[in-house]
């Protein structure tokens, strides 16, 4: 069996006390007190690395604590299984799908490989993402509620690939999706559960100011001029030229610095050239911290967003963009592109400002900058906002209220 | 002084269905009011209250602030704004008044109503699941114990979400106050506190305040 243990180093239900209550704390058992003695199955593709093990080796522990029964299964495959399904991913996300047909035989012999091997009769199965999405056909007969989780954007899915993979998600009971704007018209019910972060992680948790002062004098950023900073990869569709541009606009009028931090110049062959583009736009301005950051620099992009002044997200494209909901839990000013999950976490004027265009997002970033109390205010609306709607404890009530759901008599 | 009945403690937690409606102008948005489903009137406008409860200078509900936000019609949404769930006994009500602005604005500028907005509407719908607490209050003393206690959902559920349930311009507590308790005086005050200017807790504070003047006048 392949039960996947999660970390050892987690959080218990009572550590979120300071942050979200022990009312809250006290709904959440009352709620998973009804599905005592129920069992969960999670089934994904990977154990480490990525946001949807991220958020199932913090929320596998704090289900368990409430006592229900829930395990997570990982499904195994060969190089060629993932090099498939790393083409599904891209192409689900509207890029072209080169691979030949045998490709989808190769996701079928997995589907069937890891049926033999995973056992599943739990009460309610979750299925996330596209990689395992056809082992709805290992499903019992009343073998309980199965629902697909789907962590991406499938709002413009590349036709021949959606075509294979929609007859298996059209058998779940049910499919979650991180935003309206990601689903499609489906004939089952579909949910909707944001994205989480954990506030006790090592990139959320509150930090002693003096890492924060020690950060920045590491990358020689001054902490007393403003600072605009993008956390993001090296990616064309996070634009960070158009960034640097925005910056320029904002530059003439306010002296403030650039972060512009995040990492996949290493692994991507693309993030070299994009780093490169980044570079040559920044030209000599000392003002402009481009920082090509390891995975591991969870602390240095948690003080990074902490001593920001103003954070930026100007994609051209975004998944829900958990970046933005860190910025947000940090108390920051947000100026981020109305795309993907965004506009669900800054609500124009009320918990960031939105923005569509280089211009735009110079405008809002100098409009920031000159009334500080109206940032501020932001700020603290947007902490609120996330507290209430994005944290690893909501995304557990969400889950808790769905079990709960599924068990009412129709 | 005891109640003819216990104020029961409950809280609710919504499951958040995505319909296969959508707008992307004004015109698609009057359209989606008239056809969509109570519940998903109920998600963009009870709901929405209470989800953003912490918004307390000008966010109304779901409709209003993307008509402002991504239709950029300030004009449209302070009158969608303006729409003050208090006022509303019924969905189809409060769905007719809704419709009818939208369509009166639309009316008088087809060319406005048809220009495609930033981003899409997407109607939603939310699915209750309530869940007795299992503590009550006989008496003023133990509501004001317990309703210290409480948690957001269950606040919501008594104060905002309660309103359309009992089919009166009136919430739980207000009621209990009233009816079982026989201070009418107290409930009429609690119902008055403003639900568009006050977050959760600021409402609780008020409403814990009240009592207390009650308890110690």
């Amino acid at each position: 069996m392949s039960q996947t243990q999660v970390s050892a180093l987690v959080n218990t239900l009572d550590d979120y006390d300071s942050i979200i209550g022990s009312a809250e704390i006290a709904e959440l058992r009352t709620l998973a007190a009804r599905l005592r003695g129920r069992t969960v199955q999670m089934v994904n593709s990977t154990a480490i690395g990525g946001g949807v093990a991220e958020i199932l080796n913090r929320m596998v522990p704090l289900m368990q604590e409430l006592e229900i029964g829930v395990r997570w299964d990982v499904i195994t495959g060969g190089e060629e299984f993932f090099a498939v399904t790393k083409a599904f991913h891209n192409a689900l996300h509207g890029e072209g799908y080169h691979l030949p047909d045998e490709s989808f035989k190769t996701v079928l012999a997995n589907a069937e490989q890891n049926r033999a091997r995973l056992h599943f009769d739990c009460d309610f199965t979750m299925i996330h993402d596209p990689q395992p999405a056809a082992l709805i056909d290992a499903r019992p007969k009343n073998g309980g509620h199965w629902t697909w989780r789907c962590h991406i954007d499938l709002s413009q899915p590349n036709q021949k690939v959606w075509n294979f993979l929609a007859p298996f998600v059209n058998r779940y009971d049910s499919a979650i999706f991180s935003s309206p704007a990601f689903s499609r018209r489906l004939p089952i019910p579909q949910y909707l559960f944001y994205p989480s972060i954990d506030p006790l992680s090592e990139k959320n948790r509150e930090l002693d100011p003096e890492i924060v002062d020690q950060t920045l004098a590491r990358f020689d950023i001054d902490a007393n001029r403003p600072i605009v900073t993008q956390i993001s990869r090296f990616d064309r569709l996070k634009d960070p030229v158009g960034v640097v541009r925005a910056y320029h606009i904002v530059k003439r009028y306010t002296d403030c610095q650039l972060v512009l931090a995040g990492g996949g110049a290493s692994d991507d062959p693309e993030g070299d050239a994009v780093l490169a583009e980044v570079r040559e736009a920044a030209g000599k301005d000392r003002d402009i911290h481009i920082l090509d950051l390891p995975p591991s620099a969870a602390t240095e992009i948690n003080a990074l967003q902490r001593a920001s002044t103003i954070i930026v997200q100007k994609s051209l494209r975004e998944g829900f963009g958990l970046t933005v909901t860190e910025g947000l839990w940090k108390k920051k000013p947000v100026v981020a592109s109305a795309v993907g999950g965004i506009p669900s976490q800054v609500i124009h004027k009320h918990t960031g400002m939105l923005a569509h265009s280089i211009e735009g997002t110079a405008y809002q970033i100098r409009f920031l900058l000159s009334n500080p109390a109206i940032a501020q205010k932001l700020g603290e609306n947007g902490h609120e906002h996330v507290r209430e709607h994005f944290l690893i404890t909501s995304d557990v009530r969400r889950h808790l209220t769905l079990f709960l759901h599924f068990l009412r008599p129709n | 002084m005891k109640a003819t009945e216990p104020f029961q403690f409950a809280t609710a937690s919504y499951l958040v269905r995505i319909g296969n409606q959508v707008a992307t102008n004004l015109v698609e948005l009057e359209q989606g009011l008239a056809n969509c489903s109570d519940a998903s009137i109920f998600y963009h406008t009870f709901q929405s209250l209470g989800r953003h409860h912490f918004l307390t200078e000008g966010f109304s509900n779901d409709f209003a602030q993307w008509v402002l936000g991504s239709c950029n019609r300030p004009a449209l949404a302070e009158q969608m704004a303006s729409v003050d769930i208090r006022d509303y006994v019924s969905l189809a009500e409060l769905r007719n008044d809704l419709r009818r602005v939208v369509g009166d604005y639309s009316h008088a500028d087809a060319v406005t109503a048809s220009q495609a907005a930033f981003e899409p509407f997407f109607f939603c719908e939310t699915l209750e699941e309530n869940v007795p607490l299992g503590r009550e209050a006989w008496t003023l003393d133990e509501f004001h114990d317990a309703l210290k206690d409480l948690a957001h959902g269950s606040l919501q559920f008594h104060f905002i979400t309660s309103r359309l349930r009992l089919h009166l311009r009136t919430n739980d507590f207000s009621r209990w106050l009233a009816r079982d308790l026989g201070l009418i005086e107290l409930g009429r005050k609690v119902d008055q506190i403003d639900i568009y200017t006050a977050t959760l807790d600021s409402a609780r504070s008020t409403i814990l305040h009240l009592v207390e003047r009650e308890l110690y006048q």
